[in-house]
């Protein structure tokens, strides 16, 4: 199958993108600058990322979709407020973690957004779910661009009027050039900042506009460090069909009042979990020194008993050292536990610890 | 500058008595990107030619070094370990990797010269 491209594809050529393939599409993961000045500028200024990749379904319905939804998201949609998101997963009936995700109430249904390498799976799977009953459509005709970072809300509002007025997950339609965009405060990377929905042939337009605003383009690889510095998972490495969110430590996720009632899917393994436990549970990993724990990379307890594996792990500009997550046996997972990291077959030590890395600065209420 | 040579997994090596110093190249940098943890071989070990002795790592991903010719490590840049970034900003004079004493300066002689290893660096631009 070709790799696809963006519709930002020629704007990343045109700023010296170094290319990598990820999800089927050709997307940039640095530009001339590099990863670690495209993080430093994203968290000093403001960084856009092109996230078309990722998927934009909308799914048209009213009241009885939401009692359709919430039978498969553990979120209380019915009393989410039009323009609102929330974070939530798409579960096996094991509550296996199949994407993560952010849904949005719109006046016309909901808006999820889906994991590039999922969306196709996800689409399929909630269409059997809803038994073919809503409009759905996965809409290729959208770009999604993501500008991220202090100055990111100055500089959109320049271009698009309005946007800072924007509270912290809830968004809106705006206008761009007479095109209807759908603009959320949201991001990925512990900062301040919005993801746009916006007609392809109207992303490059825009995106230029934000950059002659001051904002700069930042590739995949900044994107991952910020999350990870973050604590935000990454789906396909800190998130899986093999964990839940209890495992994945994001319970305060799941809706207290769909927990009492317990009927969505994955329902019966959640409230077994949350009452009796888990065995493993994901957790921040400092290393001492320098060393970077990549994924995979094993975890030891100080009898040198293998006890969990690193899921991320890099470079945390911001934090200038080494980052990681992963997932540990339960009874290990306190904070400043002491463990050991096997890298290149020396055993390195590490402290376990709270995330996000490093503190977020997200804008809570503006009104 | 006829004294330095390179080597085809992008290291340059400069022969001053018996002792090589050993770093890796501009290009080698250009690749990796932003450097941003070194690790070297232990003063006073031996290494074999094309063996590893060092590793340095990205943001993305972790790379071998490998000396290009055989010897006792004699010194290693610690500030290099402290700093990694000096690598992405002077590869190929003040970030040297390691000293060696070398054992068979014969080893030399299959290492490219500087037009030969920009070609060959040119054609290998991945």
């Amino acid at each position: 199958m070709e790799t696809k491209k963006t519709s930002l594809y020629q704007l990343h050529q045109d700023c010296n993108a170094k290319f990598v393939e990820f999800a089927g599409y050709q997307m940039p993961i640095q530009y001339s600058e590099g990863i670690v000045e495209e993080h430093k500028f994203t968290r000093n200024h403001s960084g856009i990322f092109d996230v078309s990749h990722m998927g934009q379904l909308f799914i048209y319905g009213g009241d009885e979709l939401i009692k359709d939804l919430e039978k498969i998201f553990p979120l209380d949609l019915n009393n989410l407020k039009i323009n609102h998101s929330k974070y939530s997963f798409l579960m096996d009936k094991d509550a296996g973690i199949q994407d993560d995700l952010i849904i949005t109430k719109i006046n016309e249904g909901f808006l999820i957004i889906l994991n590039a390498a999922c969306k196709d799976n996800d689409f399929k799977i909630l269409k059997e779910l809803l038994n073919e009953k809503y409009k759905m459509v996965l809409d290729e005709n959208r770009s999604l661009i993501a500008i991220q970072g202090p100055k990111s809300s100055e500089i959109l509002n320049d271009v698009i009027d309005g946007v800072k007025d924007l509270n912290f997950m809830s968004g809106n339609w705006f206008l761009f050039d007479n095109q209807k965009v759908y603009i959320t405060r949201s991001g990925y990377t512990g900062e301040d900042g919005f993801e746009i929905s916006i007609p392809n042939n109207f992303a490059e337009k825009l995106t230029r506009e934000l950059i002659n605003k001051g904002s700069k383009l930042a590739g995949l690889g900044a994107r991952d460090t910020l999350r990870l510095e973050a604590g935000l998972c990454l789906y396909g490495h800190d998130l899986d069909k093999d964990k839940t969110p209890v495992e994945a430590n994001l319970k305060w996720a799941i809706s207290k009042e769909r927990i009492s009632k317990g009927d969505f899917i994955g329902s019966d393994i959640i409230i077994k979990q949350l009452n009796d436990g888990v065995s493993k549970i994901r957790v921040g990993i400092k290393p001492e020194g320098r060393i970077i724990a990549r994924e995979k990379t094993k975890i030891f307890n100080q009898s040198d008993v293998h006890i969990g594996e690193i899921t991320s792990g890099t470079f945390g500009p911001s934090v200038n050292g080494p980052v990681a997550m992963g997932y540990v046996e339960n009874e290990f997972s306190k904070k400043n536990t002491k463990v050991f990291l096997e890298v290149r077959g020396k055993k390195y030590a590490a402290n376990i610890c709270s995330l996000p890395f490093y503190k977020k600065s997200y804008v809570k209420g503006v009104n | 500058m006829s004294d330095v040579k390179y080597s085809k997994e992008h290291e340059w090596i400069k022969l001053e008595g018996d002792v090589a110093t050993i770093g890796i190249t501009k290009h080698a940098t250009e690749m990796l990107g932003d450097i941003v943890f070194a690790e070297l071989p232990e003063k006073g070990s031996n290494v074999e030619k094309d063996g590893t002795a060092g590793v340095v790592e990205s943001t993305k991903a972790a790379s071998d070094v490998y000396t290009p010719v055989s010897g006792e490590v004699v010194d290693t840049n610690q500030e290099i370990v402290d700093d990694p970034s000096k690598i992405n900003q002077d590869p190929e004079n003040s970030a040297w990797f390691f000293k060696l004493k070398i054992k068979d300066k014969s080893e030399m002689d299959s290492l490219m010269n500087k037009d030969d290893y920009d070609k060959f660096a040119k054609e290998n631009n991945t």
